[in-house]
């Protein structure tokens, strides 16, 4: 097994989105992340604030965030565990960000091991 | 890092958790920011789900979720006033003017207490009398039961640009004639309850009679218009008899919510409804709201309504309904409301009591209901009873061209199929 993490991107719900609907988009989510948490994919997940700070090059300018366009924004990661990224990429299709069309970025963690 | 609990929170949200929180949150911050600030309370409630939404949906929900979210309401509320950002000031509120008392004063009205209080003044806002009654009962939907406008238009079967038109013409309607989140004045009170409480009516049977195929829609118009009656017998200025009446009936009705429609979504009459799937609980609940609503020398119609209802929840069956008394309170309801419906309802009292010949005599004075499905339909079921198949006939075809209906138009093509079948 190797490990991926999963970047969310996407605007989230706007502002047609009622109530009900919002929370009923949570349940999926729910749904998703404890299937993930059953099948024993799961390693963690957290979420983003839509803020911050970046430091930037040699001369560690500090600069406010946000930094680009609120759907290019890294709104939060889960890491995995799956056989390859095929597998990665099978698991994230059912990820309820495809309902508000979000996308999600697969990517391998590279690992320290010597690269076959 | 593993999350043990996430598995136990899947199903811990509360039903429509972010639809009644939503509601509550409008109300309050409404009352905090003035009437007038109404939408921009409506920005921060969204902004407060949404935030729910994206950190939740990673951990979880949290031990309380209701704090959660009022933290997060009041903290971007707190924002929006030290910043002075709101469109129409705040004078009316000296409260929030002072670091000393901002805080707190935010904090009072998010506890239970202040919460209650701004849903009743909103009540009486979103029914002020200035307002039509359609654009009232949207309002309530859209402000305190937190739908918007695409879930209204599913409700009405209409379409959501005709609620959004709605809605910005009373939003209109509130800043011209400033209509304010203050309880009317204690001479006042009595006609702006019966208009809060008309509208509620209004939006209860919409629940209960519409022909929205959907029953889930249904039964949630139905609870929202209970839980805001519910919130106005709780408060001593409001819990009037005639409120306690309102619930009453509203309880049993929504008592026989199960046994109206079959696992097809066919309507089924009252007579062939199978009694044991009322719910006993509203059906007790009821009889407890009608006791309390017997006070005071008034008897309003609310109390005939729910009095007939109780003779019917109360009944064994259909064949042992005390029809002699149904009909008298009928009888005084029409003398009081002279309400078309009311009348056509009457007459299906009287045929039990009469005979049916004598019920079709009185129908067919009732000029102004011939554009009427149900006066057709009851027409097509009284002369049935009378024998005159032919005549029965007419009236059922005639009800059919006037429902959209699919249950309604499903019965009335089986009445018309059973006499069809005899001849």
């Amino acid at each position: 097994m190797e490990k991926f993490i999963y970047l969310f991107r996407g605007e989230g719900p706007n502002r047609e989105m009622s109530p009900e609907a919002m929370q009923e988009h949570m349940q999926k989510w729910f749904a998703w992340m404890s299937k993930l948490t059953q099948e024993g994919t799961f390693v963690a997940g957290e979420p983003l604030q839509p803020v911050g700070k970046q430091v930037n090059g040699t001369k560690k300018l500090v600069t406010d965030g946000p930094f680009i366009e609120a759907k290019e924004m890294v709104g939060g990661f889960v890491i995995v565990n799956a056989r390859d990224i095929d597998h990665a990429v099978e698991l994230s299709k059912g990820c309820p960000i495809f309902d508000v069309d979000g996308k999600l970025e697969v990517r391998p963690i590279q690992k320290m091991e010597m690269p076959s | 890092m593993e999350n043990p609990q996430r598995n136990n929170q899947v199903n811990n949200v509360v039903d429509h958790l972010f639809r009644h929180e939503a509601g509550k949150m409008v109300a309050v911050l409404a009352h905090l920011f003035g009437f007038a600030n109404v939408e921009q309370a409506e920005d921060i409630v969204h902004d407060t789900i949404v935030k729910a939404l994206e950190t939740w949906k990673f951990n979880g929900v949290p031990p309380n979720p209701q704090a959660w979210l009022y933290r997060v309401a009041k903290n971007n509320a707190i924002d929006l006033i030290r910043r002075d950002k709101l469109k129409h000031k705040v004078e009316h509120n000296v409260l929030l003017q002072s670091e000393y008392t901002l805080v707190p004063t935010v904090d009072e009205l998010f506890a239970e207490p202040g919460i209650k209080d701004s849903q009743l003044r909103m009540m009486y806002a979103c029914c002020h009398p200035s307002i039509p009654s359609e654009g009232q009962i949207t309002l309530i939907l859209k402000i305190l039961c937190g739908l918007n406008a695409k879930e209204i238009s599913n409700a009405f079967l209409s379409n959501e640009e005709a609620i959004n038109k709605r809605l910005y013409r009373t939003r209109e309607k509130i800043r011209k004639e400033h209509i304010t989140l203050d309880y009317p004045d204690s001479n006042e009170l009595r006609d702006r309850t019966e208009a809060v409480l008309k509208a509620l009516y209004l939006l209860f049977n919409e629940g209960y009679h519409s022909s929205q195929p959907e029953k889930l829609i249904r039964e949630d118009l139905c609870e929202e218009a209970m839980r805001l009656v519910l919130l106005l017998t709780e408060e001593p200025k409001t819990n009037l008899p005639e409120t306690n009446a309102l619930m009453a009936l509203m309880c049993y009705q929504a008592a026989r919510f199960n046994s109206r429609l079959d696992d097809k979504g066919f309507i089924i009459l009252l007579q062939d409804q199978d009694r044991s799937l009322w719910n006993t609980y509203l059906l007790g609940k009821a009889n407890e709201y009608l006791e309390k609503a017997a006070t005071g020398i008034m008897i309003h119609p609310y109390h005939m309504e729910a009095a007939i209802a109780s003779v019917h929840a109360n009944s064994l069956s259909y064949e042992t309904t005390d029809w002699l008394l149904i009909l008298s309170i009928y009888d005084r309801l029409l003398a009081d409301t002279h309400n078309p419906m009311v009348a056509l309802n009457r007459a299906l009292a009287l045929s039990e009591v009469e005979g049916p010949q004598i019920a079709i005599g009185e129908l067919l004075s009732l000029h102004e209901l011939s554009g009427s499905f149900y006066y057709h339909a009851t027409l097509g079921v009284l002369y049935t009873k009378a024998g005159n198949d032919a005549e029965a006939l007419n009236h059922f075809l005639d009800a059919l061209s006037m429902t959209n209906s699919a249950a309604e138009q499903q019965l009335l093509k089986r009445k018309i199929a059973a006499l069809t079948a005899k001849s």
